[in-house]
């Protein structure tokens, strides 16, 4: 077991970029993840790296598909209002088959909101990143060790699926400290025949060498854009079917099922312990990746719970994929704080207690 | 013997552009300074959005295609990336001076060591002809057809002037294509806004004063013409910033 130290979950999923080889921080300041750029500021030159704060969040995303397109891994960070502008590019990176790791440490919206946690943009991550078809690979982090290990993950997935892995964390889990180990093993290198780095002729004699790379996303033929969806869909099925992450709490003799990640995952288990000793048989399924969401598990834990409590910081998002997810043939409650406050315990002790009335027999 | 010949940066791909219109000049010019300094095999150009989008279809080298107005972002992730490598963008007015406006002035600001070729023909030409930033007073567009109003949608944006002001420009240059001398003093201009990139003297811009016969509604002749009696009174020529000239003189 490595040795634990006591970061912040900002700066330890900084340091996590640079062990996944991120070499490329660009980005704007931004509460409550200007830790993320501050770290890279002061790493990035100690070690060769590039850091460069740019003049929005618009060039910043931009800046990203310059590196990636040139074969590197980068990535950038920001918060709510400043994801929105991103939007832009993640549809770029999508068009264009592009890798790179994106930050978004939520606060409350919509427009310039509050500054306090939030997990409001939950659909904006997994359903609406941008104009057009595509997807994200979102994950969401409850820990700080998951800050990291999640970074180092998203790295990995980026460059194996040429996508965007998208952080999806909350106000609390940039600002809190705990103990992490920094220990993630080996990177993963993937070729990348398909960069711009040149086509490799020389200045003596003026040749050209290999035909030119483009990274494009302008498809004007409608059967040829088609043609393109219909492949990079095909490639998010293998991510559906292959990388979906989840963790199961107290779910073995369950009747009431909470779903919830990051922060709220935190509250509910803390609920799920009071609720169990007032007598309430009640677990938790938390989505540690929110896309691909885990489907299969929600529908399996249907034909065994008698009822779900989708517990978010948002009024009510998340919720509509397990109603998708189940089919709805359980009730769905929803457990909701927005515009920055947290739930506590008791609160979601006090909707277990509901779901547990109106849930019925099996 | 061959006296003249395409250049061996351009591909075999036909050009997509009107009848007169003088992108494929500029193309042949930016193709031929990769061909005499030889860099083709090392260089990245940045396509943007507007009539030269396709750009990456005709330019040998590789080729990356950005959103409207972030060519020069685009470039530097690329150019920060690999410093080695030689890196362009190709963009029109409506993408570099009105969407773009803050992507150019802070890749100057910061000194990028890229090279961009600014086409200006005042108006959007792709979209067919609507106004643009560097629209004339008085001029007609489909989006101004009762011509430019300076009362109410302001002045046009005098690129090379407003970035001769940015401290980390090293050189900026405005050049026109609407006759052989013209055209001649553009090739030396792009030129050398190449050579100063592989001599890693920074950030050059060339704005290159062009015609847009389709949507001007004039011959190519005529559009020539148009360029030299209202454009150049406008958009004057020369050198706007050559920092490094300005050193060696001191």
């Amino acid at each position: 077991m490595a040795e634990k130290v006591l970061m912040k979950g900002n700066e330890a999923l900084a340091e996590a970029a640079i062990m996944a080889g991120c070499r490329h921080y660009l980005g704007y300041p931004i509460t409550p993840q200007t830790e993320v750029a501050a770290y890279m500021a002061k790493r990035m030159p100690q070690i060769g790296g590039v850091f460069l704060q740019a003049e929005s969040e618009i060039a910043a995303i931009n800046m990203v598909i310059g590196v990636s397109a040139a074969g590197k891994r980068a990535m950038t960070s920001s918060s709510s209002p400043g994801v929105s502008l991103k939007s832009e590019g993640l549809s770029y990176l999508a068009g264009c088959d592009l890798p790179a790791f994106v930050v978004n440490v939520q606060r409350g919206g919509p427009g310039l909101g509050g500054i306090q946690p939030s997990q409001s943009d939950y659909f904006m991550a997994t359903h609406a990143g941008g104009h057009g078809d595509f997807h994200m690979i979102v994950l969401a982090p409850a820990s700080v060790q998951e800050m990291v290990s999640l970074t180092f993950k998203g790295f990995d997935l980026a460059d194996k699926y040429r996508m965007t892995s998208m952080i999806l964390a909350d106000g609390t889990m940039g600002q809190m400290m705990e103990p992490v180990s920094l220990d993630m093993g080996e990177i993963t290198h993937y070729d990348k025949p398909w960069a711009v780095t040149g086509t490799g002729g020389s200045r003596e004699p003026n040749s050209i060498g290999r035909p030119h790379n483009i990274i494009n996303s302008l498809l004007l033929q409608p059967e040829e854009l088609e043609r393109f969806n219909f492949e990079r869909y095909a490639r998010y099925k293998v991510v559906e079917e292959n990388e979906v992450m989840y963790e199961e709490y107290m779910m073995e003799d369950a009747d009431i099922c909470l779903v919830a990640f990051g922060v709220t995952a935190r509250v509910s288990k803390n609920a799920i312990k009071i609720a169990r000793e007032q007598g309430i048989k009640v677990g938790l399924i938390r989505p540690i990746t929110l896309w691909p969401f885990p489907k299969a598990v929600l529908r399996n834990a249907a034909e065994k719970v008698r009822a779900f409590v989708s517990v978010e910081l948002s009024m009510g998002q998340m919720i509509e994929d397990v109603e998708l997810a189940t089919r709805c043939i359980r009730p769905v409650l929803l457990c909701n704080r927005t515009g920055g406050v947290i739930m506590t315990p008791e609160e979601v002790v006090a909707k277990i207690k509901e779901a547990d009335e109106i849930g019925g027999s099996k | 013997m061959v006296v003249f010949e395409k250049p061996k940066a351009l591909t075999d791909a036909v050009l997509h552009y009107c009848p007169g219109c003088t992108h494929g000049i500029i193309h042949r010019l930016v193709a031929e300074a990769l061909d005499e300094l030889k860099i083709t095999g090392e260089t990245i150009g940045i396509a943007s959005v507007g009539c030269s989008v396709m750009a990456y279809n005709y330019f040998a080298c590789d080729m990356v295609q950005a959103a409207h107005g972030r060519a020069p972002a685009v470039a530097t992730g690329v150019k920060r990336a690999n410093p080695e490598n030689i890196v362009f963008t190709y963009q029109g007015d409506g993408d570099l001076a009105a969407i773009g406006t803050a992507e150019t002035v802070h890749s100057a600001a910061r000194g990028e060591n890229i090279t961009i070729i600014f086409v200006n023909n005042a108006i959007y030409g792709m979209t067919g002809g609507q106004m643009a930033p560097t629209s004339l007073p008085g001029q007609i567009t489909q989006t101004s057809p009762y011509g430019r109003n300076v009362e109410t949608v302001g002045y046009p944006v005098k690129i090379c002037e407003m970035l001769s002001q940015v401290d980390g420009a090293s050189y900026l240059e405005r050049v026109a294509v609407d006759s052989v001398r013209n055209i001649n003093n553009a090739k030396k201009a792009i030129l050398k806004a190449f050579r100063n990139q592989v001599e890693g003297k920074g950030f050059s811009l060339i704005e290159v004063l062009s015609t847009c016969p389709t949507n001007w509604g004039l011959s190519p002749e005529k559009a020539q013409e148009w360029l030299r009696e209202n454009m150049i009174p406008y958009y004057p020529l020369g050198v706007y910033k050559d920092k490094y000239a300005e050193e060696a003189d001191k």
